[in-house]
């Protein structure tokens, strides 16, 4: 899977201000900066900084001794870490088989349709898409995620709705 | 906590209980809490506090109830009541001590009887529903750690082993491997580092057994685990769970957390000698980590794909020392087994597969959720009698178990009884245990396209015939699907299939081919149907047309 790579905008001296860069070098050190632990040290600068820009994945390399090959290949194989900016809201539509099997292209086409392509953000910088393989709510089905919250028996006129919601043409 | 204490613990609960009136369990797992279930609780809890009966009433979060297709749902220990579809307005009448307000809520009972219930035989959910996954005080009120506590006290590492190869217990992450033998393995290793894992990757779409196994009852994973890392002589224990499963990871963390302080993990166990750590290892999202090797290197923070086997992980696995894997669900059955025996286990299931299995219930059935049955229970018995069949008149066409790696069964076979070999026999494997049911509007070649995109997107890359194989295969079912495949894209599919299953470097590849060689097995006229008319349906709108029918 190629990824693009974008310039952070973030300029340097905010970054090195912020408290961020701080709470990501104390999950490096409760580490002891091991190599091993570079996915869970992904994880974290991600839940701070929304995504992985080159810097960061500079900074990291070089504190955990790993050349800056290896941490670009972990974080572009592991679908969960995200090298561009999100948007504002996320939705991430299930398309597991049970989702599958009861709809859940409908949602998507509506997603699609009003907001972005799946794995991409909206041109405002509002919604971002993206697409799921069985979020274990098949109970649910079809089922997807808004920002962190699982909603379960979707219909696109639901969909619709709450999307309107938050404001999207 | 020392032994005596453990069992001091549980005769207090116990006591405590038996002076409330009645304690209701409302499940929050994540299928209910989507519906709305922290509302439910919160409202039963605002209502005890106000109605002053603190003391007699109680409310607790529970795990998975089972029938998730009615949450949220709600459990009443005085009455043995079930209640789908609660309300925060029902409250009061919930936690009302006069019969008539009760009955008001007469419509919203499940009825235990059912066959959806009464066919079932829980073991490992055996706890799901009647112990608060937050508090390790109802785990410990359940008997919990006391299995641990036996095998620590009264029984040799060998002794364990020997107990858990009498069960005749399987591994249940799909290949089926004897459990005993396994552990068996690791513990002849001369070694002093050795590992424990356990694989909660589930990543087979349509799965949710481990995932509500986590966050209905934790703790018996983590005593399972015990227990294993006691018999092979671990003292480091770790559990790969899926990045997407948050409620399951943060409960596993809190009971983690629960069970070091009261001594019942980390060191000094139960104030016996035995030590033992576990950490979690959360997954960035790739299906392929599921497998042992691949596991393995994503825990040591390296890109995960799978390598050559052997040497098996038993012998060689996290940071080359001799590892231990096994699913969550294998691990959950472990305790009761210390408990009450290898041969009481032995005499549930059949010959060759032994005990029960979990499975998910999903896509067009009735009742969507989470079961427990003896090995060996017909598949017909599972859809129609416990999952209710297709909802509203719809006709059954073909039931999809072991994810991309399995097949679809279809109408005439669904006399098969569940167990290992029987499944592999028509086609399809146990696997981890998603069942997804589908109806005449599911076109069969769709859903095999499906599965092999699946299988596409997740293949590591680093096996040529899995990666540049399911792209071809893809193709060609794309092209089918379109209706403008030929009778050749048929022969191809089927040399692709034998290839890949040939030649594939790990299970992904080898067992990527299976919905299609089921598929067109069971049903070759639909593949057929598609070269006579160019212009067939199109994939995926019967889907699209179906969504959100279910109530
Ligand atoms: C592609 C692939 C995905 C797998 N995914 C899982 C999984 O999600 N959970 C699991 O327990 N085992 C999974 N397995 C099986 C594991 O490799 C391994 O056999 C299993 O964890 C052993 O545990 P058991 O003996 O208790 O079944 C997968 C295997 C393959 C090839
Ligand atoms: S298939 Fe969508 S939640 Fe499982």
């Amino acid at each position: 899977m190629p990824t693009h790579v974008q310039e952070s905008s973030k300029p340097r001296a905010a970054a090195v201000r912020d408290n961020r860069a701080k709470f990501l070098e104390r999950a490096m050190s409760r580490h002891h900066y091991s190599g091993d632990a570079l996915i869970e040290v992904l994880h974290t600068a991600q839940e701070l900084y929304g995504y992985l820009t080159p810097e960061l994945l500079k900074t990291i390399a070089r504190k955990l001794k790993l050349p800056p090959s290896r941490v670009l290949g972990v974080a572009t194989f592991y679908h969960f870490f995200s090298l561009e900016p999100k948007g504002e809201h996320s939705y991430i539509v299930c398309l597991g088989t049970a989702c599958y099997v009861k709809g859940a292209l409908g949602l998507l086409e509506v997603l699609e349709r009003r907001c972005a392509m799946a794995g991409s953000t909206s041109p405002d910088g509002k919604v971002s898409v993206n697409s799921a393989r069985c979020i274990g709510a098949c109970g649910l089905a079809p089922a997807m995620i808004r920002d962190g919250e699982i909603l379960g028996r979707m219909t696109p006129e639901k969909l619709n709705e709450d999307l309107d919601r938050i404001g999207v043409e | 906590m020392t032994i005596e204490e453990l069992y001091e613990t549980q005769s207090a609960e116990l006591d405590r209980r038996k002076r409330l009136e009645n304690r209701i369990y409302c499940c929050t797992a994540a299928g209910c809490i989507s519906c709305g279930a922290e509302s439910v609780k919160k409202a039963i809890a605002d209502q005890i506090r106000s109605s002053g009966r603190e003391g007699k009433l109680e409310v607790c979060g529970s795990g998975c109830l089972g029938l998730c297709s009615r949450g949220p749902l709600v459990y009443s220990e005085r009455d043995n009541e079930l209640y789908g579809e609660v309300a925060p307005e029902d409250a009061p009448a919930l936690i009302s001590s006069n019969p008539v307000d009760r009955e008001q809520l007469r419509f919203k009972r499940a009825d235990l009887e059912a066959p959806f219930f009464a066919k079932q035989h829980r073991i490992v959910l055996a706890n799901s529903g009647r112990v608060d996954p937050e508090n390790v005080t109802d785990y410990i009120a359940a008997g919990g750690y006391q299995a641990l506590a036996k095998a620590l006290t009264e029984m040799t590492p060998a002794e364990v082993i020997a107990e858990i190869r009498t069960s005749g217990l399987r591994g249940r992450g799909g290949a089926g491997y004897p459990t005993g033998l396994k552990w068996e393995l690791v513990a002849r290793q001369p070694t002093d580092t050795k590992y424990v894992v356990c694989n909660a990757d589930e990543g087979d779409p349509g799965a949710f057994m481990d995932r509500s196994v986590l966050e209905g009852d934790p703790h018996r994973v983590l005593e399972g685990m015990a227990i294993a890392a006691y018999a092979v002589g671990a003292q480091q224990g770790f559990i790969y769970v899926r990045g997407e499963y948050g409620l399951a990871i943060q409960r596993l963390q809190s009971a983690i957390r629960q069970a070091e302080r009261e001594h019942l993990l980390g060191n000094r166990i139960l104030e016996t000698g035995f030590q033992f750590r576990i950490d979690l290892r959360i997954g960035a999202g790739a299906f392929v980590c599921g497998e042992e090797t691949a596991l393995i290197a994503s825990i040591e923070g390296k890109r995960g794909q799978p390598r050559q086997r052997p040497p098996y992980p038993p012998e060689s696995g996290l940071w080359g020392k001799p590892t231990l894997i096994n699913n969550v669900e294998t691990f959950a059955n472990v305790a009761r087994i210390i408990e009450r025996g290898g041969e009481w286990f032995a005499s549930i299931g059949t010959e060759h597969s032994k005990g029960t299995k979990v499975f998910a219930l999903a896509g067009r059935i009735q009742n969507t959720g989470l079961i427990e049955v003896e090995m060996g229970t017909p598949l017909r018995e599972i859809i129609f009698d416990i999952g209710g069949g297709v909802p509203r008149g719809g006709k059954f066409k073909a039931v999809q178990t072991g994810g991309p790696s399995g097949g679809c069964i279809p109408e005439e076979l669904l006399d098969t009884p569940v167990d290992y070999e029987s499944l592999a026999a028509v086609g399809s494997i146990m696997g981890s245990g998603g069942m997804i049911v589908m109806d005449e509007t599911s076109d069969m070649v769709d859903v095999a396209r499906f599965f092999m995109e699946f299988c596409m997107d997740e293949s590591c890359g680093k096996c040529i015939p899995c990666r540049a194989g399911t792209v071809q295969m893809h193709d060609i079912l794309a092209r089918l699907t379109r209706g403008e495949g030929t009778p050749a894209d048929i022969d191809m599919l089927e040399q692709l299939s034998s290839l890949l299953k040939e030649a594939s470097l790990c299970g992904l590849g080898q067992s990527a081919p299976n919905p299609v060689l089921t598929t067109l097995k069971y049903f070759r006229h639909e593949y057929e149907a598609k070269l006579k008319e160019p212009a067939g349906a199109g994939a995926g709108d019967s889907a699209a047309a179906a969504g959100g029918e279910e109530r």
